[in-house]
């Protein structure tokens, strides 16, 4: 309740919450609000916005409503960043937690893997993996998911360093409660505020790594994607810069929805640290 | 002395990583449909299977995948990365000539965006929650916010198409062959929008950061002590605060280091830069899959050397972590 409060305090939280309850209603309306196909033909190519009222936000190269691309690119936006995002905080807290909680040989290991991870740059990675597995909407989904956990895991592991060793997880030890217990009944929830609020960051770079590589062509082809539809707009980009403008302009906004929204839950989560700076 | 032996230190420790990334790697790439000889054939327009055979043989894939990854490991070593059949070159080759943009546009984009987020960082600091505080914070989350490649598109439509001040991309100008300090100013004149468009997204980060550490520095005891003293506040921010403020920013160097240079890979593809990121993704177009691992290799590389670096920096900047250990 107090959380919540606080929460709904924040300008920050108040308008990213805005930001992001508008792209929800767009991409769970799109079919409502454009029920044809949004990649299918619709009006004569390149019609600047407002010359035809039909297509508010004018029409692409190919001749295809931008408006309905854009209804339609926020739900794969969004479902696409919340299921990498969960994929990615799932690894992450799954290796932080047991490298965090048992230590030892067991975490070097770990530690290692996470390294690894995170010596190879992240976009060459899942350039590595669209390669291999190929650029459906599903593979796109987890190999973001599978770039993104390292950060995750070393929060969750620096924050089970601190919380193993305190006296409720050894009275708990005492009464011979089991690891699994420990971990996710005792520690976890205790890990877990600065993890959702780190999720935000996670989310914010799932989307832009989406739309980067769609913007490369290498993402789903047959998804209505705003990346997508920034790299179509670079063949006349010299003419009809907003093929690329909107779109690129629907990104921003999201990714600053979603930074809103994790600066809230942040100055929600730790009051010590919002007010006094 | 002892901040070398102690980078050196890391640095070895970092080599059983590049193994596991090394044999990671190999292995993933065992997982796509074709493999070289598959490539060539397609180029070639075909062939029989005892052509096939034959190549397989040539290239050492006709042994186990084991024995693939000790040979390709084993030749790693020398730094043999194998042979590029789309380049048709030698792998080391192809990425040696396409390493100098990279490195050059990185440079840049870090000096950047480490200058004046430490500037804007302090500033927003010392006027903490007033507006000046207040517009570069909103300024940094949307700069935060702005996917790189859209940027480098709307900065090419209004610098080259509109203003026509800066070139829309390349590494130089190809209809004129420039020598001395006219070639350098035409690559730096290339380089301008490139860099801004990557050292944006670390711009806003590193503000962020050197406003929140400005902050936690300021409010520390030796600080007081210096104001006690009744040293100037601008003395006591540049002689006392500065160098400790900045410790969080130089650790983030060596931590996003990867991601820059994941970073680079679209903003060379919008700014038509022959470097190591465009290469990686016309490797990844033409199912080049030796170059592509050899790609991964030399950035695991230069991640890890720059977080060598990042070592010495900090150990300079820091004197407590060579004297603690």
């Amino acid at each position: 309740m107090r959380v919540l409060k606080a929460y709904a305090r924040s300008p920050a939280a108040l308008i990213g919450s805005a930001i992001l309850l508008a792209l929800l209603v767009m991409g769970l309306g799109a079919s409502w609000f454009y029920p044809n196909d949004p990649l299918g033909l619709a009006g004569r190519p390149l019609q600047w916005p407002g010359a035809n009222p039909r297509f508010p936000l004018g029409t692409d190269p190919s001749g295809r409503d931008i408006a309905a691309q854009l209804f339609h690119g926020a739900r794969i936006s969004l479902l696409i960043g919340f299921v990498a995002t969960s994929i990615a905080v799932v690894i992450g807290i799954a290796i932080g937690a047991v490298a965090g909680f048992y230590g030892g040989a067991i975490d070097t290991a770990l530690m290692r893997l996470t390294e690894a991870f995170q010596t190879v740059p992240n976009f060459l990675l899942l350039l590595v993996l669209v390669a291999v597995f190929g650029s459906t909407l599903q593979t796109v989904t987890i190999a973001i998911g599978v770039v993104s956990w390292p950060p995750v895991a070393r929060l969750t592991r620096a924050e089970f360093l601190s919380l193993r060793t305190r006296e409720f997880v050894q009275a708990c030890r005492i009464q011979g409660l089991g690891d699994v217990h420990l971990i996710l009944r005792e520690v976890l929830p205790n890990a877990l505020p600065p993890v959702i609020v780190y999720a935000s960051v996670v989310m914010a770079v799932a989307i832009l790594l989406e739309s980067a590589l769609a913007f490369l062509q290498l993402s789903d082809p047959n998804v209505p994607s705003w990346g997508n539809l920034i790299g179509l707009g670079r063949s006349v980009l010299r003419t009809e810069w907003y093929v690329s403008a909107i779109p690129g302009f629907a990104i921003l906004l999201t990714i600053l929805g979603v930074s809103l929204v994790g600066q809230g839950l942040n100055d929600a989560l730790n009051p010590r640290l919002a007010g006094g700076r | 002395m002892r901040v070398l032996r102690l980078a050196l230190w890391r640095l070895a420790a970092s080599l059983p990583t590049l193994l596991l990334i090394l044999a990671g790697m190999f292995l993933l790439l065992q997982l796509a449909p074709g493999d070289t000889v598959d490539a060539l054939m397609a180029q070639m327009g075909g062939g029989d299977a005892a052509l096939a055979e034959d190549l397989r043989r040539f290239y050492g894939l006709d042994v186990g995948i084991a024995a693939q990854l000790w040979n390709y490991l084993m030749r790693l070593a020398t730094l043999d990365l194998g042979f590029s059949a789309i380049y048709g070159k030698p792998v080391a080759t192809v990425i040696l000539e396409r390493l100098p943009p990279t490195i050059l546009l990185m440079a840049a984009s870090l000096s950047f965006a480490f200058f004046f987020g430490l500037v804007l960082g302090v500033i927003a600091a010392r006027r903490v929650n007033k507006w000046p505080d207040t517009l570069i914070s909103t300024l940094g989350l949307i700069f935060y916010a702005t996917p790189s490649f859209w940027f480098g598109l709307m900065a090419i439509v209004l610098f080259s198409v509109y203003l026509q001040w800066l070139p829309a991309g390349g590494f130089g100008d190809i209809t004129q062959s420039y020598t001395g300090i006219a070639a350098v100013l035409d690559i730096a004149q290339h380089l301008v929008l490139p860099t801004f468009t990557l050292g944006l997204i670390f711009l806003a980060i590193y503000l962020r950061i050197m406003r929140a550490s400005m902050l936690e520095v300021l409010s520390l005891d030796f600080v007081r002590t210096a104001r006690a003293k009744g040293l100037s506040e601008t003395r006591v921010v540049t002689k006392h605060v500065l160098r400790n403020a900045m410790l969080p920013m130089v650790t983030l160097i060596g931590l996003q280091a990867g991601t820059m240079l994941g970073g680079s890979v679209v903003v060379e593809s919008v700014f038509a830069l022959p470097g190591l990121g465009r290469l990686a993704y016309e490797s990844v177009v033409q199912r080049d899959l030796n170059t592509l691992l050899g790609i991964v290799f030399v950035s695991a590389l230069l991640v890890i050397t720059i977080n060598f670096l990042v070592d010495i920096l900090y150990a300079r900047l820091d004197p407590r972590i060579v004297s603690g250990s």
